[in-house]
């Protein structure tokens, strides 16, 4: 187990409750899917696994999360060295506004490195595993905003992949780009999951189906199934998940 | 009906327009009122007199450059308190204090931003200048020094504010994306969101300086008013006189047409020229950086 949830519940100051006593553990080498219909929780507990909830205006918390064994909300926990191991790709690609290799190496540069080999070794690995060295390596020092959005998604991954994380986190990686570069993402998802613990939260059904190893259904705060993807896609336990990803609502 | 319309429309759109211009309008006439009383010093007082380091209008010495010196000294003295400690001050309610924190902040510095200057200026004579005298054992506490820290005083709200508005527009997911990487707070503040509201902070900061150079009240009462030439940092430790407070002081007792008064226009002009280049210069470097973010946003 990578990461094991126990007993995990999430309520914002703002009375909403956004996690009702989640209960996962999440397998290595394998993409997990988190999916349902919006404001199911899905992105808060992605945001709490590298403790980027921190800074929302969380009012209680609940229960425990273990990655490799360590309660990660432990006061003792280095915070920083936990989000360098769980790296976090966004909805929106946000590079930052400076070359592309520049955006590969920040987060290296941040944490310390300087020696120009490991930094052009990290460029060249990161583009390849994000499968965007083909299009990009003849122009590295070509600002990143030029990039299409299809390809600003996937330096934001290279770069989060840049860190060597153990995990990987994705909201909705794929919302703003089209068909092809979408394929792209999946594609090198299933390429990264030899390597890393992949948990996605996809903008379609259709897009979790295609994916998941293992997919958790999110309704309201609460996980309603959870198991073998093509297990749960295909003859699902719970009336709910059923209705769900026939399309009967959401 | 359509007709009432296109001409309530005519008439507001006018009015828009008249508006717009007279902003230009009022600019233009305060520009030419200055200039036709200023000028004339240049034919009556010799170029030589008029920047030489002696200002004593009684004995017929317009030397303006102690004044000058002075507006420059006690201005740059004042940038140095109100930009790290406004610049500073933004961060804080910006990105670190807690929410409430923060809801107390923000109004008690935009009060302080209406605080009138004179009472600064009183209380900068019967507490900060008595104290400073003991404190740095000078002669007298009337100091180039005492309006610096007064003005940077005064200028500090305007800077917080601007400043905190423009740190506070950055986009959360840059700073989400920043920690995201690994990178601590305090990196975040320093690398990613600083630099994003760069131009925001440079305005907050042009803003600022301008205050401290336009300031009259607070400065007459606490630098000494002695005309000496400021020659080196020393000198922020001895009385100093700006041009504003020459021009409130002596424009009231002044013979009107005369070269005395010609004279305080032309500083005046001089004046009105300094500031018109810092914000020439901040609306530059902010359009510059507009331009960037632009491209960057697209």
């Amino acid at each position: 187990m990578k990461i094991v949830i126990e007993n995990f519940s999430l309520q914002y100051q703002d009375g909403t409750e956004s996690l009702r006593n989640i209960n996962l553990e999440i397998l290595p080498n394998a993409v997990t899917v988190l999916f349902g219909p919006a404001g199911g929780g899905k992105s808060s507990l992605l945001r709490c696994l590298n403790r980027l909830n921190d800074l929302a205006d969380v009012q209680k918390m609940a229960g425990r999360i273990l990655i490799d064994g360590q309660d990660i909300f432990e006061p003792k926990t280095d915070v920083t060295a936990l989000r360098r191991k769980v790296g976090m790709v966004f909805a929106r690609p946000v590079v930052l506004p400076m070359s592309i290799r520049q955006n590969l190496t920040y987060g290296l540069e941040l944490a310390g490195e300087r020696r120009p080999s490991k930094l052009d070794e990290a460029v060249k690995r990161s583009l390849q595993q994000a499968a965007l060295w083909e299009e990009v390596h003849d122009r590295l020092d070509d600002p990143a905003i030029a990039l299409s959005g299809g390809q600003q998604q996937r330096l934001c991954l290279a770069r989060s992949l840049a860190l060597q994380p153990e995990i990987i986190l994705l909201d909705e990686p794929t919302s703003g780009l089209d068909p092809i570069s979408t394929g792209k993402v999946e594609a090198s998802l299933q390429e990264l999951k030899k390597d890393y613990t992949i948990i996605l939260v996809p903008h379609s059904v259709q897009q979790a189906a295609r994916t998941a190893d293992y997919a958790a259904f999110f309704l309201q705060g609460e996980l309603v199934e959870y198991g073998d993807g093509k297990e749960l896609f295909t003859s699902p336990k719970e009336k709910r998940t059923e209705d769900y990803i026939t399309g009967r609502f959401g | 009906m359509e007709k009432d319309l296109s001409l309530g429309e005519f008439i507001i759109t006018r009015l828009i327009k008249a508006s717009g211009y007279s902003a230009i309008v009022f600019v233009t006439l305060i520009f030419y009122f200055l200039l036709r009383e200023g000028l004339p010093t240049l034919g009556e007082v010799e170029l030589g007199n008029l920047f030489s380091t002696r200002w004593y209008p009684i004995e017929s010495y317009y030397g303006i450059l102690p004044l000058i010196s002075g507006s420059l000294i006690v201005t740059i003295g004042a940038a140095m308190v109100a930009i790290p400690f406004g610049v500073g001050t933004a961060i804080f309610i910006a990105e670190i204090a807690p929410r409430w924190a923060r809801e107390i902040l923000k109004p008690l510095v935009e009060l302080l931003g209406g605080l009138p200057s004179v009472v600064l200026g009183f209380l900068g004579i019967l507490v900060l200048a008595p104290n400073l005298r003991i404190l740095l054992d000078l002669p007298t506490g009337l100091t180039a020094l005492a309006g610096s820290l007064l003005l940077g005083a005064i200028s500090i709200p305007t800077v917080v504010s601007v400043a905190e508005d423009a740190l506070d527009s950055v986009p959360r997911s840059y700073r989400d994306a920043a920690l995201a990487l690994g990178a601590t707070r305090w990196q975040t503040i320093w690398r990613v969101t600083l630099p994003a509201a760069r131009s925001g902070v440079l305005t907050a900061i042009m803003l600022g300086v301008g205050r401290a150079i336009g300031e009259t009240m607070t400065v007459m009462m606490v630098t000494g008013n002695a005309p000496v030439l400021a020659t080196s940092l020393a000198s922020l430790f001895s009385p100093v006189r700006t041009m504003t407070a020459t021009i409130a002081a002596e424009m009231g007792e002044v013979a009107s047409g005369s070269v005395h008064y010609h004279t305080l226009f032309f500083i005046g002009m001089v004046l009105f020229i300094i500031s018109l280049i810092v914000n020439v210069t901040a609306s530059s470097v902010v359009f510059r950086q507009k331009k960037r973010a632009e491209r960057v946003l697209s």
